[in-house]
């Protein structure tokens, strides 16, 4: 793949015109927002961007302003795959009738995790059954935000949110994450990844060769909310670190079916010692905060089950365990 | 000027309007089947395989996807073409009003099918009622001839830098959909003439510069953006304006498809049959107009002076002309193919009650409702309507506003 030729350095995408722009209207220390600075920071020519209804659609865009300086499409909450699939085949013909000039143009879909999981996932599943040649990039914050933090399909097993309120006698969301990015591999799409804006140089090159390749790529990014996961703004891009270094969730990229570990998780599979207990990355997240009662303790053990089933899984899936 | 000479096809309604979109040089079709409109997409993708279209077939996988990527496609420059039914122009609600709202001109033809429950395949026009303040343009076809027409002029009217709205050609599920007909056909290149390459209004992006509406790398632009309440009411506030002057243009583009092909509709919006002197009249929309125009012939026969009003262009809704046409008759009765529950009455009748309303000669107007879930109407049912209408004259007062024709009660 190309991007292993892709050279850049911090200095070459910090001087590297932000094509979303400061001014919208993020809380502090909103990962998402980071997210989508450094997917543009990634991109290599002409691109248009659609995305579904959440978080970053209703930041950025308030009439009559815009963070985007790229053409940028929105028309609805389960449809971003659908919008890149009728913007890539106008494209394509308008291109061969001579009425486009661009020899190229790259199609981002964005969505949250209620609009890729939940009501994304049939347009999303259709879309790349067709083949079209785009990047989805699911930006997961783990509950429906933008409507005031219901629980979806991403939100993870004890997190209390609006829809699965922790209460006397339900500790917050009975259900793990749905394995989303699994779902999108057993499509068998040549391009597959996770990423975590910790570990930013890893998620542009993830993000560019997604761009780089033919035909449908998914890229799941890790983006925590301090809103929602009632956790320290100022500590966001250090949960995106501790969510990978706990095995929650693990980078990885699989490229024509062949599954493959990113570095920082490569990392622990060769030095499990370095691996962290969940329990370090619930502590510090208010939706967790019920866990830490006598009453609702034993779900932490149950995470760190399910962790740990997951990545030895995802081990084996890399030809490690 | 003399018309061009056309070939005669024998095709049904949803070949005319897949034939049609052939000829009209569009550059994504993105559908999905339903009876009865499946034919034109199937119709469709053999154009495809075979090579005689330069379109990109998105076969999606629902309706909503479908007039999304035609929405989508639209707004990056292409002419986009769907069509629908039933379930999936129900399915599609949500995006109506976001193509509308966006202003995308996608074309879509409707093979009207009764909306479940209970689920029912036949034609009544339940579907394109339910979505009549969607903001797309609507135009009913009496036969597949005018299926033909109507598809061809749906792209100037709605690409037409004034108008900008998505437009719907609604056929009747099987009576057209699948009734085979002769149709006159123009040659391509006149067709391709007519249509012409896509245009697009400029305006003002976020750099300050002018540039075609559309999502172009060179000129970057944010399309569907969040409006608070501060903005919000303009842009409906424009929608209606656009609507106003797609009045003049479905007139416009009709006249000029008229001059080419030689076939007119009335003017376009409406279409009289016998009103001039009529004293009772029937409205109606779409195939049912033939039927009617049948009867109207015998009670002409007969010494009646009776007449039709076919409504063709519903949205906009020529609210003025229904007025004129109407208000010299001494008795209406408005016809329905669906129900507006718990309206009083259908949602034809309540339009054009509405238009009668600010004559200082308000007709008698009275309602039928007919042929649900594909249900005949015959033409003893439509001459017992033109009787009622008679007595209603002699009495000189209404005693069931409401009536239902060919039900078991
Ligand atoms: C069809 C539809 N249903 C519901 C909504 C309301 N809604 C808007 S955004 C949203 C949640 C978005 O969640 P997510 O995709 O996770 O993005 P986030 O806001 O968390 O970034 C919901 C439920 C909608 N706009 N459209
Ligand atoms: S609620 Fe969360 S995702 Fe939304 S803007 Fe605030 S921090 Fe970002
Ligand atoms: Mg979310």
């Amino acid at each position: 793949m190309q991007s292993e030729e892709w050279k850049f350095t911090a200095k070459d995408i910090a001087e590297k015109p932000d094509l979303f722009m400061s001014g919208h209207r993020a809380c502090a220390g909103c990962a998402p927002a980071a997210v989508m600075r450094l997917i543009l920071k990634a991109t290599r020519g002409p691109t248009i961007v659609t995305m579904a209804t959440g978080c970053m659609e209703v930041v950025s865009t308030i009439y009559p302003y815009t963070s985007w300086a790229v053409p940028w499409l929105h028309t609805a909450f389960e449809n971003a795959a659908a919008n890149a699939s009728g913007i890539e085949a106008a494209i394509k013909v308008l291109r061969k009738k001579g009425r486009i000039k661009d020899e190229h143009v790259d199609v981002i879909a964005i969505a949250g995790d209620g609009g890729t999981y939940d009501i994304g996932i049939q347009a999303l599943s259709g879309a790349v059954e067709r083949g079209h040649d785009f990047l989805f990039v699911l930006y997961d914050n783990e509950a429906y935000m933008n409507t005031g933090i219901q629980r979806s399909g991403g939100t993870p097993l004890g997190a209390s949110t609006t829809t699965s309120p922790a209460g006397e006698v339900i500790p917050g969301k009975l259900e793990p994450k749905k394995p989303i990015a699994d779902i999108m591999v057993a499509h068998e799409i040549p391009y597959v990844a996770t990423a975590s804006p910790y570990y930013w140089r890893d998620l542009i090159i993830k993000v560019r060769k997604g761009l780089e390749v033919e035909g449908p790529a998914f890229l799941h990014v890790f983006a925590p909310c301090p809103r929602g996961w009632r956790s320290d703004p100022s500590k966001s891009i250090e949960l995106s670190r501790l969510a990978v270094e706990t095995c929650v969730f693990p980078l990885w990229e699989c490229i024509n079916g062949e599954y493959q570990l990113s570095a920082p998780s490569k990392v622990i599979a060769m030095a499990p010692q370095k691996k962290k207990p969940v329990k370090e990355y619930l502590a510090v997240q208010g939706r967790f905060r019920h866990l830490f009662t006598p009453k609702y303790e034993k779900l932490i053990d149950e995470i760190q089950r399910i962790t740990d089933m997951r990545w030895q899984k995802l081990l084996k899936k890399c030809g490690i365990a | 000027m003399k018309s061009v000479e056309q070939k005669v096809l024998a095709l049904n309604g949803d070949e005319a309007v897949a034939y049609a979109v052939k000829q009209c040089d569009v550059d994504v079709v993105a559908a999905y089947p339903i009876t009865p409109q499946t034919i034109i997409v199937e119709r469709f993708s053999e154009y495809v395989a075979n090579g005689e279209v330069e379109t990109a077939f998105v076969c999606t996988e629902s309706e909503h996807s479908a007039l999304t990527a035609c929405l989508a496609a639209s707004l990056t420059g292409a002419r986009a073409f769907t069509a629908s039914a039933s379930a999936g122009l129900a399915l599609m609600h949500e995006m109506l009003f976001v193509t509308s709202g966006c202003r995308a001109p996608v074309v879509m033809a409707i093979a009207n099918r009764a909306l479940s429950a209970p689920i029912n395949i036949h034609g009544d026009q339940s579907d394109t009622m339910a979505q009549r303040d969607s903001g797309w343009i609507q135009i009913y076809a009496e036969n597949a001839q005018e299926v033909y027409d109507s598809v061809i002029q749906a792209f100037r009217i709605a690409e037409h830098p004034e108008v900008l709205l998505p437009a719907m050609v609604c056929l009747d599920g099987f009576q057209l959909s699948h009734s085979v007909e002769n149709v006159n056909v123009l040659p391509d290149d006149v067709v391709k003439k007519f249509v012409g390459v896509r245009q697009f209004p400029k305006v003002l992006t976020h750099e300050g510069k002018l540039a075609p509406l559309r999502l172009d790398p060179h000129n970057p632009m944010t399309l569907g953006p969040l409006a608070f309440p501060n903005y919000y009411f303009e842009f409906k506030r424009q929608q209606e304006e656009a609507m106003k002057k797609a009045l003049e243009v479905i007139r416009q583009v009709h006249n000029e498809y008229a001059e080419i092909s030689g076939r007119s509709y009335g003017d376009g919006l409406l279409d009289p049959y016998h009103l001039e002197d009529a004293e009772i009249a029937t409205v109606c929309l779409g195939s049912t107009a033939g039927t009617v125009k049948a009867v109207v012939d015998e009670l002409r026969s007969e010494g009646v002076k009776a007449g039709l009003l076919r409504i063709r262009a519903f949205r906009p809704l020529p609210v003025e002309g229904i007025r004129k046409a109407l208000e010299n008759v001494k008795a209406v009765a408005v016809m329905d193919r669906s129900m507006s529950f718990g309206g009083h009455g259908g949602a034809v009748f309540h339009e054009v009650r509405h238009a009668l309303y600010d004559s200082d000669k308000r007709p008698f107007i009275v309602n039928y409702i007919y042929g649900l879930g594909g249900r005949d109407t015959s033409p003893m049912q439509v001459r017992a309507i033109y009787k009622d209408l008679q007595e209603i004259v002699q009495k000189g007062h209404v005693e069931t506003p409401i009536k239902y024709v060919g039900l078991r009660e």
